[in-house]
């Protein structure tokens, strides 16, 4: 009993680990949820490009603000959506192939953002909060903004999950269909966008993709129905940021990598676990014929 | 007295109305340009509602492309469709079918989920699936003999099973043309028996079918018209007429190969010596 109040009760004690697990859980479900169609549409590199991509408008947010969070998270989400647009542009114009113009304006993009925030002196630690995440330095305020624009992103991803699933997996019929097929993969890439600009503080950018991809996959390996998918990879990903969080802070390690690792380890376990699975079944369908 | 069941006033587009007068399919001039090629060169056609139709011609024909300027998804630099009097673009009674290769058989849906999808675009932007909706899947799924299946993962069907799956997403869409890519490709002889029986109902429906297809002896015996296609339309007509071999070689180049196996007749073309690209003997 004392054991279980030394773990779980005691980290509850410090208002900002109940904050930072509040965040988790809020960012664990949100990146997960819209993680399923970047995991079915093959969307990952992308993701990652948006994440990346950001950085120079948090850069601006950061040196016009003196550091206040506020601001560096309207500037984000500007930028997100405007890259999210300019990437969704260049895909469709550009003669050179959509993976190659993502590269050039995600690590062009990216190289912006280290600039301007190193024109500032002492600018380490704040770099490396945006590149890995501080969810023990989320305050009230952005616990209330992640709330909205989680509930924001969610509610959307729900009221139009029919035109998602059509749009993705079968995007001739969403077009005979004369569904408005351009608007949804606009929507979507700043579905994406907004997800990342909320989920920013908890794990940020570099570590990003992680949480977009790895609670989705998982789910995928478990299910074979869209709505159980979304459900468990919510599940998954929210409860890896509260397992990820106690980790971090019994065994002083940086949060948002804990968090990652977590959800790493979680889908190792699970693809291990179905590997195992399958070698027993053809074994004993093999035992089976032979019987 | 405004009751409460009554229906919700219709608010959403579900295309233009149709033209009793107009044919179901009016093909006129219609030429596609890839990087300067000819994907497709000035096919002109009409069609009358319920026909079946089997298009043939060599891989790179150009198949595909003419079903997607049909569907009204790839516009045609030149020419135009006009589908019951109207544009292509302004119908939802379209249904199109890709090829097998083209369809992700592991994303996480049910086979009555699939057919539901042909229900969505009536149900506006906001809308969800109703009973009504439901039980029209079902009765469809009955239709081509899949009731049994509604709830399998799509990667569990066979290739048969698949292409029933999209007749009977045909048929909750209420499509009057649909558009079929080489449903039959790989299928062993039973099961393209259960399809064109499942094609049937669709003809009983007054459904215009086009199918995109290889083998000539299936064309001849399952189709009422046969279209002859390598870029340009070399022939349309009764397949008997069709099929002569002055049109095949039109088709395919000198180098066609007839290849009867018992079960079907393939037309080949030798691609392997185009162009004084002879191989040493």
């Amino acid at each position: 009993m004392s054991l279980f109040s030394d773990l779980i009760l005691t980290p509850l004690n410090y208002p900002f680990m109940v904050r930072g697990l509040l965040a988790a859980v809020m960012v664990g479900m949100v990146c997960a949820m819209v993680g399923v169609y970047i995991v079915l549409r093959g969307m990952a590199f992308l993701g990652d490009a948006l994440a990346h991509a950001i950085l120079p408008g948090i850069a601006v947010g950061y040196l016009v603000s003196g550091g206040v969070r506020g601001p560096i998270f309207w500037w984000g989400l500007l930028t997100a959506t405007l890259t999210s647009i300019g990437i969704g542009a260049i895909s469709r114009a550009a003669k050179i192939k959509e993976d190659t113009a993502i590269g050039i304006i995600f690590a062009g993009m990216f190289a912006l953002g280290i600039a301007l925030i190193s024109s500032v002196r002492n600018y380490t630690v704040d770099l490396t909060h945006f590149l890995f995440g501080d969810v023990l330095g989320v305050s009230s305020s952005d616990l209330i903004l992640t709330g909205i624009f989680a509930s924001l992103v969610i509610l959307t991803v729900l009221i139009f999950y029919k035109e998602f699933l059509v749009l993705s997996f079968d995007p001739v019929l969403a077009a005979t269909l004369r569904l408005p097929d351009r608007f949804f993969e606009y929507l979507l890439l700043v579905l994406v966008a907004v997800t990342i600009v909320v989920s920013l503080q908890t794990v940020g950018v570099a570590l990003m993709v992680a949480m977009l991809v790895t609670p989705a996959a998982t789910a995928f390996l478990l299910t074979r129905r869209l709505p159980m998918m979304m459900s468990l990879a919510a599940l998954i990903g929210s409860g890896s940021g509260v397992l990820g969080l106690y980790l971090s802070y019994h065994l002083n390690l940086a949060s948002g990598a804990a968090i990652v690792l977590t959800c790493t380890g979680v889908f190792l376990l699970v693809w291990l676990g179905r590997t195992l699975k399958n070698v027993i079944q053809t074994r004993d369908s093999h035992l089976q014929l032979t019987d | 007295m405004v009751t409460l069941n009554r229906r919700r006033p219709n608010i959403i587009h579900r295309g233009i109305p149709h033209r009793p007068d107009a044919p179901i399919l009016d093909v006129s001039g219609v030429s596609v340009r890839y990087n300067g090629n000819f994907a497709l060169e000035d096919i002109s056609f009409q069609l009358s509602s319920g026909v079946r139709v089997a298009v043939v011609g060599p891989n790179g024909a150009g198949k595909s492309t003419l079903f997607k300027v049909i569907a009204g998804v790839l516009e045609p630099n030149t020419g135009r469709v006009q589908v019951s009097g109207g544009g292509p673009g302004s119908h939802i009674c379209i249904a199109y079918v890709p090829q097998r290769t083209n369809v992700d058989w592991d994303f996480p849906v049910s086979v009555s989920d699939v057919v539901m999808m042909g229900r969505i675009g009536r149900m506006g932007l906001f809308g969800w699936p109703k009973t009504e909706d439901w039980d029209l899947v079902h009765q469809s799924l009955e239709v081509v003999g899949m009731a049994d299946l509604a709830h399998r993962q799509i990667s569990e069907l066979s290739g048969g099973q698949q292409q029933r799956m999209f007749i009977a997403r045909a048929l909750v869409q209420e499509a009057e043309l649909m558009l079929m890519d080489e449903p039959l490709t790989g299928l062993d002889l039973t099961s393209q028996e259960i399809i064109f029986q499942s094609l049937e109902e669709l003809g009983k429906r007054g459904v215009t079918v086009l199918v995109a297809m290889h083998d000539l002896k299936t064309a001849a015996q399952q189709f009422d018209l046969a279209m002859l296609l390598n870029r340009r339309l070399l022939g349309i007509g009764k397949p008997e007429e069709i099929f002569t071999p002055e049109h095949l070689v039109k088709a395919y180049g000198d180098h066609l190969h007839i290849v009867n196996t018992g079960e079907q007749i393939l037309a080949l073309s030798d691609t392997c010596c185009e162009e004084g690209d002879q191989p040493a003997q």
